[in-house]
């Protein structure tokens, strides 16, 4: 791979305390890759606990799974793993990195922007909702925990299913409380629509609509009219409360820049972009949420 | 053939006969001690008096050691204190940041090839008003070769701007709270944690990993064992992958590799089950001087690095409580796993926070699991209070604390860190012993020089760096000091049927003194001069190493 900077590998970070279902998550991600190829880096005490049924080889400590992606645990030094796992031909699409239990996302997150290789493509925390409120409270671990969610871009309140409605409402509002600058996504066993954990459906891969629907997402394209304030256009869209989960795409700053504009949650970034993409961005959410004509309106910024 | 050694003074360590002045080997063991007359009723035998004039003491044993130290001695001395290397040469301490450049452009004007990286290591600014070394700095040394200093706390390197160039990180725009950034908004040089090294270390000389020695460094770090009077020792966490278990047991192996080393499984890398399966295996390989099969664990980070875990109420200069480095249910699991097998764990405590985690887990694995003489180990367990001890005590565990910390980095804790009352408690040997904690004293070396008879003067003690007495109440007595650093730790590695005293039947370790530590009085303890080792049986002088 080269190591040039505008096609850095995208990773999201996957974090949450033990139980929360990161490894149901990760299974259930590579169940639904869709042709993505995967890479999972499992921390320093995982099991690489990858359903059989998805294996299909292993050899050195990495298995080979279903549709080219592979599962391999980065032991005691995941910047080494990371480096390592850059030199891979073919290289993966996108990476997963599981953390372990008392990670503290934001410090890899940190650590990933060292490498040029690499981007990250947002932190997702896991919450057990059923254990969470005690977990913040534990009196060696509760610090922790806090730090986990409150490092989150997006938090997936996991086993809500196993809760009652009201305690359901309460929980969103601590959340909100706690991090208000995540997007809070309810599931259930760790089924979480792929598109929310990676933006990879934005680039060649992208298959519009196709689990979508299922899922109640929506999504829509943004086109700006022209040049345009693309910090400005950038931070509407994360922090507008227009109910989109994920942006990214390319707009033409007023200088005549192209800049990728990239979206997950409430954080945002603007990078410089080689000229021949065509502007535009894609915008995710769930379809009740996404306040379709208020993201239109941002067109003529 | 019966050798019997006459002696101006053996200290056995053993109370039913705590001196003499014979010892007799045989086979590598020893046959007796005692007199020459009673010893002569073992038989044929030949007198050896070359050591008549000098102090025969238990060889000495280091509970918490890093083989690393071999393989750092490589590099470019840059500390702030005088340090013994591996042949025995003094390196004076470098006081300022100008020395230190100094005797980097020194070690760079002897390098031949120009590609190859300048490291040095153990350098520590807190000496030095926190002066911060930066890029230009080390430029001074050289702007095409690369260039990176590790500090004494292993946690923080120096680079120039080469190294930083090598490695893609000298540009703008970097947002890591791990690299300060010059006034030029580039990097200035400094890397603040282990993950922020790693981008850098393979560049200037320090591999990723840094657990592990390479086979030079091994037998580096076997002549500084020689030198201190060390015959067992520990490696207290590797990797021990099959490579470097393979290298460590043909270099071990060897007729003249004078010291047993006691390697403890790093438990990353593994899921709890895989982990006790793997030290079960390693185990089985063990020969008499590379004994495999434990395992260490790290709980927290470090006080000085603000990353130990504290309890209320916190560091004395308000920073964040630190890091955990495993959860709770999966130290419960390591135990657990560890108890049924009969491996034993050793786990690094810094914070009070920390070592009460160990010990509730312990007491949980205890009730699933119970075990008369697990022998699981604190290892640093710097803060511990009394009633921690107590809990110790009750658990049967034993404790592996660090004075030498307190002599170079209490002033620090005392003013800044901790706070007057529990730096004064730190490393609180006395009330280890007062409440029968089986005890154990260290270096942590490469992070403070190997020597245990400076680790025992520091007990003694307790002076900081400044010349302060920290903690009057926490000082132990001379004889309880060497007893801490021969039978103490052999108790910790549950060696002590085979070493730490010289007691018929044990192998026969010895150190060979010039002075008596018993009579030199507490503040020269650290001066007794080692005049080399027996081990085995084998006889191995400093000055031929």
């Amino acid at each position: 791979m080269s190591a040039g900077f505008s096609n850095p590998l995208p990773v999201t970070i996957i974090g949450g305390y033990l139980g929360s279902g990161k490894t149901t998550l990760v299974n259930h991600l590579l169940r639904n890759a869709n042709g993505l190829r995967l890479a999972v880096l499992v921390n320093e005490f995982g099991e690489l606990s990858i359903d059989e049924d998805l294996i299909e080889a292993k050899s050195d400590d990495i298995l080979s799974i279903a549709g080219g992606c592979i599962c391999c645990s980065f032991g005691s030094d995941l910047t080494a793993a990371l480096i390592d796992l850059a030199k891979l031909d073919p290289c993966p699409d996108h990476i997963l990195i599981e953390a372990s239990g008392v990670a503290v996302p934001g410090s890899i997150a940190n650590s990933l922007s060292l490498l040029n290789e690499y981007s990250t493509d947002g932190i997702v925390v896991l919450a057990d909702a059923e254990t969470i409120r005690h977990g913040v409270e534990d009196k060696y671990m509760g610090d922790t925990i806090g730090r986990q969610l409150s490092d989150a871009d997006i938090i997936v309140l996991n086993k809500v299913d196993l809760v009652k409605p009201d305690v359901l409402v309460a929980m969103n509002c601590w959340l909100s409380k706690l991090n208000g600058q995540a997007i809070v996504v309810e599931a259930v066993q760790s089924k979480v629509p792929p598109e929310v954990i990676w933006a990879s459906f934005l680039g060649r891969n992208h298959s519009p609509g196709l689990h979508l629907e299922a899922n109640h997402l929506g999504m829509l394209t943004l086109r700006p009219v022209g040049p345009i304030d693309v910090a400005a256009l950038a931070k509407s869209l994360a922090e507008g409360d227009l109910g989109i989960i994920r942006a990214k795409g390319f707009a033409t700053s007023n200088e005549g820049k192209k800049t990728l504009i990239q979206v997950v949650g409430r954080r945002w970034e603007t990078s410089p972009a080689a000229d021949n993409f065509e502007d535009g961005i894609v915008c995710l959410g769930f379809k009740d949420a996404l306040n379709r004509a208020a993201i239109a309106d941002l067109a003529d910024l | 053939m019966i050798t019997i050694f006459k002696a101006q003074k053996i200290i056995t360590m053993n109370s039913s006969r705590p001196t003499a002045t014979h010892v007799a080997v045989r086979d590598g063991r020893i046959l007796g001690v005692g007199s020459m007359e009673e010893l002569a009723t073992w038989g044929e035998h030949k007198l050896d008096e070359q050591f008549s004039d000098k102090v025969l003491m238990p060889g000495l044993v280091e509970g918490h050691a890093h083989t690393m130290e071999g393989s750092l001695w490589q590099k470019i001395y840059c500390g702030y204190f005088d340090r013994m290397d591996p042949d025995g040469k003094i390196w004076s301490g470098l006081k300022t940041i100008d020395a230190v450049i100094e005797r980097l452009i020194e070690a760079e004007t002897n390098m031949i090839d120009p590609d190859v990286p300048l490291s040095g290591w153990q350098l520590d600014p807190i000496y030095m008003n926190n002066e911060r070394v930066t890029r230009h700095d080390l430029d001074k040394v050289s702007t095409t070769r690369p260039i990176g200093v590790l500090h004494a706390s292993g946690h923080i390197m120096n680079v120039n701007s080469m190294a930083l160039e090598l490695a893609g990180l000298l540009k703008p725009d970097i947002n890591h709270p791990g690299i300060p950034l010059g006034d030029d908004g580039l990097p200035n040089g400094e890397l603040k944690s282990p993950e922020v090294m790693t981008p850098v270390g393979p560049h200037v000389g320090f591999d990723r990993i840094m657990t592990d020695c390479d086979e030079a460094g091994l037998r580096a770090f076997a002549k500084l064992c020689v030198r201190t009077g060390v015959t067992t020792i520990t490696d207290l966490a590797a990797r021990l992958t099959d490579d470097g278990v393979e290298m460590m047991l043909r270099v071990t192996g060897e007729d003249n590799f004078p010291t047993r080393i006691v390697p403890f499984r790093f438990f990353m890398g593994l899921p709890p089950e895989e982990l006790i399966k793997t030290v079960v295996e390693l185990g089985k390989k063990s020969t008499d001087r590379l004994r495999l099969g434990k395992i260490k664990v790290i709980a927290d980070g470090s006080i000085q690095g603000f990353s130990a875990r504290l309890r209320w109420p916190g560091y004395h200069n308000g920073a964040p409580n630190g890091l955990w480095y495993i959860t709770p249910e999966q130290l419960l699991e390591i135990y657990n796993l560890s108890l049924a097998a009969d491996i034993q764990v050793h786990t690094h405590t810094n914070g009070d926070q920390a070592t009460e985690l160990v010990l509730d887990t312990m007491e949980a694995a205890l009730k699933e699991n119970p075990s008369a003489d697990h022998r699981f180990t604190l290892q640093h367990c710097q803060l511990a209070d009394a009633a921690q001890f107590r809990q110790m005590n009750n658990l049967d565990m034993c404790v592996n604390l660090f004075p030498n910390h307190h002599f170079y980095w209490g002033d620090e804790h005392y003013r800044l860190t901790v706070g007057p009352e529990r730096a004064e408690r730190m490393n609180a040997c006395q009330t280890a012993l007062a409440n029968n904690v089986p005890m154990a004293i260290h270096s942590d070396a490469p992070v403070t020089p190997l020597g245990p008879l400076f680790t025992a003067w520091c007990a003694v003690n307790r002076i900081t760096a400044s010349g302060r007495v920290q903690g009057e109440a926490e000082k132990i007595s001379i004889a309880d000091a060497l007893f801490a650093i021969t039978m103490g730790a052999a108790y910790t590695l549950k060696l002590d049927g085979e070493v730490g005293s010289i007691e018929v039947g044990k192998h026969a370790d010895m150190v060979v003194l010039e002075d008596d530590p018993q009579s030199i009085g507490a503040e020269n303890l650290k001066d007794v001069r080692v005049w080399g080792i027996i081990q085995g049986g084998r006889i191995f002088a400093a000055e031929d190493l």
